[in-house]
Parts: C-alpha cells; structure tokens; sequence
C-alpha cells in the first residue's frame, strides 16, 4: 500500500484510472457515494479497522490461503505451475475477502443492513456469510436464469437468514441483478450499504475492492518469495468484473511478471467490447452499434457480465496487463484435467483461468515458465451443472 | 442564457405552472401523435425519452415501455426521424442514459438533438462531476443539460446542482425509482435549497402519478412531471383520445389548485 507503486496505485480525485471509472450514478445515490469514499479512506487508514479485518479474515475467513504446487499438471504441461487457494477460503471463494471488509465498514457507518448482486451466487453467499456474522439483515439480487443454475446457492443465502430475490427485468443475468440492486439502493440509502462483489460500479467501489481484495496478491508474493520461486513469470486469473484477478494483480503489478486476466469469449469485454458507461462507471464494455448493451453468454454464471472492472480497462489499455478469452467448450476439460491430475474442483469461473494455461503451454506461456495461478473458488457450487452437462455429452 | 431557459422562465412569469409529460419514443408507431395529443390538452414541454437497455432509475413500468420499443429498433436516429414530422410549438427535452449519447459521440449527439428541435437534455446517470464534456458539446447547439436533486442531496449539492442546471432544476419527489407513488413532502426541502441559490425554475417529478399529486406538486413548484402513469396507459393501449382525457385532467387540476401557499415555512417544519 505504502511504497506507492507506478501500477495499480489510488485512481484519481474522481476515481478515475486513466480514462476509465469515475461516478455515473443518479443524483440520488450520490452522497452514499461520497459518504462511503470518506468512510472507506478513513478505515482503511485506521491500524484498528486493519487489524480487525485481517483478524476476522484469519479467525473467520480462514486466512492465510495456502499456495499450493500442481506438480503433475506441470509435468503435463512443461510449466511450473503455483495456485494461490482461494477455493479454501470461507464459502469457497475469494468474496470473502471483499465482504469482511465491507460488512465492517457498514458497521463503522452505523447502517444495519447490507443488499447485494451475485451471479453465480458466491458473492451472494460470502455476503450473506458476513451478514449473519455481523448481525446485518441482508437482501440478496440474483437473476432468475441463475437461480435456476445454482439452486443450491440460493438455499445456501437463504439458510445464513438471507433474503433471495429473483431478478426478471432484461437478460435476468448479473447484470440485471446489478440494474436491480441499484434500483433498491435508491429508495433504502439512508439505513443500507450497497455491497458490491465486484471491482465495478461507482467509485470508490473499484478502488475498494481491489484493496480489500490485494490481500490476495501480498500473501502470495511473499509466500512464493519463501518457498524459493520468488518472481512468477506470469500471474493468470479469471476475470468476471475482475475482483480476484485485480486483488491478485496488486501484488505483482510493479514487478516484471506477466499479468494475465482470462474472460469468458462470450463476455468478452476487452477482447470485443469499446468504452461506455454502465453501472456507475466508464470501461469497456460489451455494446452494439447504437451503444444499447449486450447480454453476455457464459457457461459461467460469474463471468456472465457484458462489462470489466474500470482499472482492468486501463490495465488492458496500457497495457500492463493482457487479457485473452475462452469458450465454454474449453473450460469442461481443463475442470476435469485440474480434478484428476491435482484433485482440485474448481469453479468453473476458476476454471477459464486453467483453459487459456493449458492451451498456451508451449505457446503464449513458454516451456518451463512459473505461472501463479489464482485458484480464486472452488467447484462445488458447479457440480451439479457440471454432471448435466456431461451427461448430455454422452 | 440558453433558448430553453428563457422560454420556462417566460412561462413561469406568465402565472403558468409547467405540465411535462414523459414519453418512451417508439413505445408505439404513432407516439408522435400521442405527443401532439399531450399538447393539445396543455402540456407545456415534453421529455422525450430515448430507451436505453438498462435503466437505472426507472421502475418496472418504464422498463416494460423500454423495452418494448427497443424491440421495435428505436435508436436515436429513428426518434430524431420521427420527430421532423412533429408539429409543436412547445420545448422538447430528451431524457436518456449517458451511454447513449457518448457511444453516439456527444459532439454528434448534441448535433442531431439541435437538428430535431430538442433544445434540453436530462442525463439520469450523469453527475454534474462528470459532464463537462457533455455540457461543452451542448454549447455549440443551445442544448441545456438539466439537472436532478434528489431527498438525500446535501444542501451543499443542492447548491451545486442548481447553480449548474439550465432550464429548469429537475426536483424528485421521491428516493425511490420512477413509478411510486409520492406526495410533494420529500421534495419540499430540496426546492427551498434551490430556491436560496438560484431563481431557476423548479420542477418536481418521479413519483407524481395523479392529478392530486401533480396539484400538490405544483403548488410548491413551477412545474411537474409526470411519466410512469402515462406509460402506463400507452401500454395498456390508450389511444390519443385517452392520453387528451389523462393529460387533460391533470393540467385542470393544476390550474384549479389554491395560490401557491407560503410552502417556505412549510418546508421548515
Ligand atoms: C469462483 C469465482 N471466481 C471468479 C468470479 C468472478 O468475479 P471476479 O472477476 O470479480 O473475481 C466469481 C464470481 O462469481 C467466482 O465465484
């Protein structure tokens, strides 16, 4: 945080990185906006908050995150390969990290509830988690099509005192979700804290999330510096709105490896999208040619999002960071290869991240490369779509 | 001053309080008519909303308007198309989301609005932080860009917001998203903060969907919007017939409301 790095550093005044972010939300929301960014300032500057929310991440959150050699998958692919296990955190992914911290914040801000988009659910879920632990009511916006998907996380919320509420306006995907949370935000600010999952939306949510989820990326690094491997030459994560992939990055943005973001092809925002403002922010998004947004397409319901976090937009538009796409076909196999070869589930988000390392070993990933791979969850939650899905093969 | 202001300070010297209706364009073939039809029975401007796919700030009803019209490829062009054909003499504002106008490019943008006889634009999602860009491109055409406040806008934003908006300050009643239902009291505080800064006209919306509520409105403001409501009827069908009776009624009650009471003291309780 301290030594000021030239990547991944604050955003500017108005929350921009470059050309990207800043706060295009209704006036409305605006002051729980600019509250929000002096609450968060404040306790992220404030040793006791630090020390509260590393210590709720170690007692609660199951911090530190190991990393964890993949020997037989290196061996398979001529690399050598490191996972940073996010899978093992509590609920199963990385969200843990990001709501801990904003729950805390929304007790410092004396509110008593907390909504809440999710996609695939896990955000849904780790929030729901932090709710119950923190004694915060707690309402959750999921489109439908993905309570359908991922039944299982909708009974999860609703077993931690959660309320689910099924989102049917547009593609009933994330991003409607998003559209809806917001609705709600409006007419509730004054008692409730918009819990956002992602480094996306109005600032200071991108900026925070990525520091509340860097903590990724400092273990990591020092964890790796430990174990002798030092530098990776590449980091590669997942990019939905791009929470773990940044909290990764921020570990690593100032040394000389390589910063791989992987997006599902069907929510391709850097690879097919062009800049535009949606959900409170300016980056790249997915648009046709009047600029009405496209619904994204992904196996996955948490890379379904047709937009990217604003600093990954600046990150791609530097150039600091690259950022490839797999399909839906690619990522059932590199599921499987990661189960039988490491005996890791992954996410099936996780798991576009292992797609794009398999398919460029010896390609974009040169032979014998150390690539850290952020493991950002676990497949559990996917099992079950997983299962039908083979079965149709067959 | 920009033409639009000029023209609502006019108006509002004239005794007149404003009756804006909203409509979605292309929610039907003949929503050109519907907005002659508005005129006709004393509408004093109208919004012309431009859909955008994902509304922020508009509730189901809008959404369900929305989307209906972007199913039968309403686009910018289209509605600009549509409205060369229009024939009214009262101000035209847009209402839209930011994306469409910077994917179109603001510069364009406001071009082709001047080109259609819209001389204001109201940009939901656009902060006053960040329009400096939008409002440089407005300059050159004589678009004003409008303003919103809302219940939760400190006074010192009110201030902000009020001393930057031209041709009226858009006051929403409510903190909710359009189409629930509001009586004026939330709105109350905000227009006296306006009020203390700027003698811009003031104007209340979101939220106002009977003619009571547009006379309650009114009686402490220059003007109201009404949106939701309206839709509400095009998607149920209602015809020019229906939207003369609708607006009709709402203008008889704005008119027929007591003198503006001394709402400042009001607004103190
Ligand atoms: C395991 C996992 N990885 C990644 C993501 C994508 O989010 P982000 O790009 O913010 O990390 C999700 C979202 O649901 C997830 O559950």
């Amino acid at each position: 945080m301290s030594e000021s790095p030239s990547f991944m550093s604050s955003p500017d005044a108005r929350g921009h990185f470059g050309e990207f972010g800043g706060r295009f939300v209704p006036e409305a929301l605006m002051p729980a906006c600019l509250e929000l960014e002096v609450a968060f300032r404040d306790a992220w500057s404030d040793d006791a908050f630090q020390l509260e929310y590393r210590t709720v991440l170690k007692e609660f959150g199951g911090r530190p995150t190991p990393v964890t050699p993949l020997p037989r998958l290196s061996d398979r692919l001529g690399l050598e390969l490191y996972a940073k296990r996010e899978d093992l955190a509590h609920t199963g992914s990385h969200k843990i990290n990001n709501v801990v911290g904003q729950t805390l914040l929304t007790k410092r801000m004396g509110k008593t509830r907390v909504i809440a988009e999710t996609g695939a659910g896990q955000h849904g879920v780790a929030t729901a988690t932090a709710a119950a632990r923190f004694g915060l009511a707690c309402t959750v916006y999921m489109g439908e099509v993905d309570t359908k998907r991922q039944v299982l996380n909708v009974f999860r919320m609703e077993l931690l005192g959660a309320t689910v509420i099924p989102v049917t306006s547009g593609s009933r995907t994330l991003k409607d979700a998003v559209n809806e949370a917001m609705r709600e935000w409006v007419s509730c600010v004054s008692d409730t804290h918009y819990c956002l999952g992602s480094v996306m939306g109005p600032h200071p949510f991108p900026w925070m999330v990525r520091e509340l989820q860097s903590i990724i990326g400092i273990e990591a690094s020092a964890q790796l510096e430990e174990m002798g491997v030092g530098t990776p030459d590449l980091v590669v994560a997942c990019v939905g709105g791009g929470s773990n992939a940044a909290g990764v990055f921020a570990g690593f943005a100032n040394t000389s490896a390589r910063l791989v973001g992987v997006e599902a092809a069907g929510g391709s925002a850097v690879g097919k999208g062009s800049p535009g403002v949606l959900h409170g922010m300016k980056s790249l998004l997915i648009q046709d040619e009047f600029g009405q947004i496209e619904e994204a397409h992904s196996i996955s319901a948490g890379l379904d999002y047709p937009g990217i976090g604003p600093e990954h937009a600046f990150l791609a538009t530097s150039g600091r960071a690259e950022y490839e796409s797999i399909g839906d076909d690619e990522v059932l196999d590199a599921l499987k290869l990661l189960s039988e070869l490491e005996g890791i589930i992954p996410a099936l988000e996780t798991a576009h991240a292992v797609a794009w390392i398999m398919k460029e070993a010896g390609g974009a990933i040169p032979k014998g490369s150390k690539v850290l791979l952020n493991l950002s969850g676990r497949g559990d939650k996917d099992v079950a779509q997983v299962r039908e899905i083979l079965r149709g093969e067959r | 001053m920009k033409l639009l202001e000029q023209q609502l300070r006019s108006l509002r010297s004239s005794g007149r309080k404003a009756l804006v209706p909203y409509f979605v364009a292309g929610l039907t073939p003949d929503w050109t008519q519907h907005v002659e039809a508005a005129v006709l029975a004393g509408a004093d401007a109208i919004e012309i909303g431009i859909p955008f796919s994902d509304p922020m700030i508009d509730g189901v009803v809008i959404q369900e308007g929305v989307l209906r019209s972007l199913e039968a490829g309403t686009t910018l062009d289209s509605i600009c198309k549509d409205l060369s054909s229009l024939s009214t003499h009262v101000p035209l504002v847009a209402m839209t989301y930011y994306n469409i106008f910077f994917h179109y490019g603001l510069e364009r943008a406001a071009g082709k609005l001047a080109a259609s006889g819209i001389t204001g634009a109201i940009v939901p999602d656009l902060t006053i932080e960040e329009s400096r860009e939008w409002h440089d491109a407005c300059d050159a055409d004589d678009i004003a860009t409008i303003f919103i406040v809302a219940p939760s806008s400190t006074p010192d934003r009110v201030a902000l917001l009020a001393s930057g908006t031209e041709g009226f300050c858009y006051a929403s009643a409510r903190m909710a998203v359009t189409g629930r239902s509001a009586d004026a009291v939330d709105a109350k505080r905000v227009i006296a903060d306006a009020r203390a800064i700027s003698d811009v006209p003031v104007y209340v919306g979101i939220g106002i969907g009977t003619p009571e509520q547009a006379r309650d409105a009114s009686m402490v403001s220059d003007g109201v919007i009404v949106g939701t409501a309206l839709v509400q009827l095009i998607l149920d069908g209602g015809d020019v017939r229906a939207i003369e009776d609708f607006i009709g009624s709402f203008r008889l009650a704005i008119d027929t409301a007591p003198a503006r009471s001394d709402f400042l003291s009001d607004a103190e309780e």
